[in-house]
């Protein structure tokens, strides 16, 4: 409604005072909370598994090759988002659309993995409130904060598509790509944890 | 608008027509701020009608009342209000009036309608988004009491939601209500946290010409100061609401600790750890406390300049001390829970840090009587309302450092004492500052001023009223008197240290406190008809933008000329000036009078 007059009043009144547009501290914001969301879920599950006699180290289903598969292609999907974001500043419409929507297909994929590995561990028994290979908190966890992450990535992607489409049309501009890149890389931040803590400390060595 | 010495001209727009955009779906402010008022009114009725009910049965737990019965069919069978259906009403008055009133009133309602107006803005930075939190808040108000239909009542596990009662349905009462109340909480999580970040990007950006951090009034430190509480407390507080959730309805066992015996059965969960949930909720929980009174010690520095026309006493260091209210609030969570069997070592930190509190409160306890301290009074009712808040805020810290020693605590904590010290220093303090608040910005909202007369008896009997209602508490607590229970039957020490004499006490005194209230609404509601006409845009003769603009102030605030600002917020009883009071927005010629020519 009135972004148009506030970009002017910003200007006119020799603002704004920390260099950034709204939109981009006003994301900024919104990610330190939801980092705290994320960080509160990490440190109870920290918690609870030090309390606890936490399961044997396990396989994952189908493996951890393809829990990293899945992983290289969502932080891949940063690197695109990156080329995006250049293009975007450059004012090439049609190099960031392409980058921006490269990035979606990533996520796209990402999920898509994600789900299949769901599938294989339901099959094998793991459910928020089982898991047959040891404290049945694991597999709540395990769904919660994935879980939680997905629905990151799922609502990331429409983001992407919104915007990759938008500023190709010329509806966006460049600084609102950068916004929708800066939620996409807290996603694949948010990972670079869940990974480790979840993945790399439950897993067998050697499988 | 003769007060605007300088102004920057900006684009103006049409105001929306039409009854749905205009009050409604509005992205206005000062709309969305009337508003987030309505619903804390409706919700602060609703909470004080639920502890009459407490009242009630703890002073006649067995005179049947035909009344309670056709109201509550299920919750007072044969007119007699069950103990389930007591910790019930007691759930939801401390829900509602936490996060419904305490939350929403200072910082959704008045901060929405006078943080924009105050830096020189022409609205929120995001006002879609505004719109958005506050029908996401009046959603989760809906859920929450929601609780109260759904089959087996509202949740019994108090404000604090503690498992297992919580948690699980055999420790309870089996039902919808307590999972009705944690998705209220988790869509009211979302709100604020949305309205925080609007709030800070607003405060940071917006500002017009000239009004630098130093020159923002008090009021707009405590809106800014809560909004950085609220980011990053409600993001913990709904991650812990969900994992009660799955808890209820995926059989989860994150609070739930192993071998847990209820009714004689054994639980089929392990694991978890009820702890957690109190550390977790504390983190937000405490915190909270300061979301509600940091507006509150706003709004009362912002009156007390005004009423007592003196430069607030000490500007910087009442910035400092929110500034360190902030930041504490963050690590003191542990006094919460000095009787989870707690580590004495942690407990001596927590205890320590919790002391230190006092000493920023301290600074703007002082302060405050320092910007009255050799004042030209004007005891206006929002002066009295705002001179209220010190007494009590001073009333309810005092036990707050009491409370902090754990040994202390180890007695009290499960005492009416507890609830006598939150009572006052959360409740009490913030609601004062409210209709200190309320009486003081009437004219510029509405103009017209509210009742004078009414006022000052609604602001007497209310501070005669909260110290007889709260101030017995503090007996019952020190004769141990427990918290929460529906009736002490049985409990003969209680009856020796005159327990039923204080609570009956009590009881009539909160009667005629409700009744002071409903003056109140009276006083609002005709006030905004037949009220006092405002003299001029100014008519307290204060300093602050919102002064400067119309009265009600226009759909864009300063129509279209925002005013550059080239003074502090509190320049009251300058040397030299023509009139005892300098605007923000006055320049020097406008302040002073002409020097005269050298040889007249």
């Amino acid at each position: 409604m009135s972004a148009h007059a506030h970009a002017e009043h910003v200007t006119l009144a020799g603002r704004p005072m920390l260099g950034v547009g709204l939109k981009k501290l006003g994301m900024w914001l919104f990610l330190i909370s939801d980092a705290l969301t994320f960080a509160t879920l990490l440190i109870c599950y920290s918690y609870l598994r030090i309390a606890n006699e936490w399961p044997h180290a396990f396989e994952f289903s189908p493996g951890i090759l393809f829990s990293s598969l899945m992983t290289l292609i969502l932080l891949s999907s940063s690197l695109t988002m990156v080329f995006g974001v250049a293009a975007a500043h450059d004012g090439d419409r049609n190099a960031a659309r392409l980058w921006t929507l490269l990035t979606a297909l990533g996520g796209a994929a990402f999920v898509g993995l994600h789900l299949t590995e769901w599938n294989h561990l339901i099959h094998e028994g793991v459910t928020p409130f089982e898991n047959p290979w040891g404290v049945p908190l694991f597999g709540g966890f395990f769904f919660l904060i994935t879980g939680l992450h997905m629905t990151h990535v799922v609502i990331g992607v429409g983001y992407l598509l919104v915007v990759a489409l938008g500023f190709g049309g010329g509806k966006f501009a460049a600084e609102d790509v950068e916004v929708a890149g800066l939620y996409w890389h807290f996603v694949d931040l948010v990972w670079m944890f869940v990974f480790p803590l979840i993945y790399l400390l439950s897993v067998a060595p050697g499988s | 608008m003769p007060e605007i010495s300088q102004y920057v001209e900006v684009e103006r727009h049409a105001p929306p027509q039409g009854f749905l955009s205009k009050w409604v779906f509005s992205t206005d402010h000062k709309v969305i701020g009337i508003q987030y008022l309505a619903l804390a009114i409706v919700a602060a009725f609703t909470g004080m009608a639920l502890s009459l009910l407490m009242r009630i049965r703890l002073v006649a737990p067995t005179e049947p009342k035909a009344w309670l019965e056709a109201l509550f069919p299920a919750g007072a069978p044969g007119g007699l209000m069950t103990p389930e259906f007591y910790l019930a009403v007691l759930t939801m008055h401390g829900t509602i009036m936490v996060f419904m009133v305490l939350t929403t009133a200072p910082q959704g309602g008045f901060g929405n309608y006078f943080l924009p107006i105050q830096i020189g803005a022409n609205d929120m930075a995001f006002p879609r988004l505004n719109m958005l939190s506050f029908w996401l808040t009046a959603l989760s108000f809906v859920v929450l009491v929601g609780a109260f239909l759904v089959e087996g009542g509202a949740p019994i596990a108090g404000w604090t939601a503690y498992p297992p009662l919580s948690a699980l349905d055999g420790a309870a009462i089996a039902g919808n209500g307590q999972d009705w109340w944690l998705v209220s909480i988790a869509i009211f999580c979302l709100a604020s946290l949305l309205s925080a970040l609007n709030f800070i990007v607003t405060t940071l950006e917006m500002r017009t010409e000239g009004m630098t951090m130093l020159r923002l009034p008090l009021t707009v430190w405590g809106w800014f100061c809560t909004a950085v509480i609220a980011l990053l407390a409600f993001g913990v507080l709904l991650a812990a609401g969900i994992l009660l959730l799955m808890d209820r309805n995926f059989q989860t066992s994150f609070f739930i600790p192993g071998g847990l015996v209820i009714s004689d059965q054994l639980v089929d969960r392990s694991g978890g750890s009820p702890i957690l949930w109190q550390h977790l909720f504390w983190f937000f929980g405490h915190p909270e406390v300061y979301i509600a009174i940091l507006p509150a010690m706003g709004i009362v520095s912002h009156v007390l300049a005004t009423f007592s026309r003196k430069p607030v006493f000490g500007y910087k260091a009442m910035i400092l001390a929110m500034g360190a209210i902030v930041t504490l609030g963050f690590v003191v969570w542990g006094h919460h829970m000095f009787v989870s069997g707690m580590s004495p070592y942690s407990a001596f930190v927590f205890s320590l840090l919790t002391m230190a509190i006092g000493v920023p409160s301290a600074i703007k306890t002082f302060n405050w009587i320092g910007t009255m301290w050799g004042g030209n009074l004007r005891f206006t009712a929002p002066m009295l309302y705002a001179i209220g808040f010190v007494s009590v805020f001073v009333a309810g810290g005092i036990t707050g450092i009491v409370l902090g020693q754990p040994t202390l605590d180890q007695y009290f904590h499960d005492t009416y004492f507890v609830v006598a010290h939150f009572h006052l220093i959360m409740g009490v303090a913030t609601v004062l500052a409210m209709f200190a608040g309320l009486t003081y910005w009437f004219p510029k909202m509405f103009g017209r001023h509210m009742n004078e007369t009414l006022s000052k008896i609604h602001f007497w009997l209310t501070f005669f009223g909260v110290y007889a209602v709260f101030g017995p508490m503090h007996f019952l607590g020190a004769i141990g008197h427990p918290r929460r229970y529906a009736e002490t039957t049985g409990l003969n020490y209680l009856a020796e240290g005159g327990a039923d004499f204080l609570h009956m006490f009590i009881t009539h005194s909160t009667y005629t406190l409700v009744a002071a209230q409903a003056l109140f609404l009276v006083n609002v509601v005709w006030s905004l008809f037949a009220g006092k006409k405002a003299a001029g845009d100014n008519p307290w003769q204060a300093t602050t933008l919102e002064w400067a603009t119309a009265t009600p102030p226009p759909y864009d605030n300063f129509a279209g000329r925002l005013p550059v600002v080239t003074r502090g917020p509190y320049e009251y009883s300058l040397p030299k000036a023509k009139r005892d009071f300098a605007m923000q927005c006055n320049s020097d010629d406008a302040v002073f009078a002409p020097e005269p020519a050298a040889g007249d």
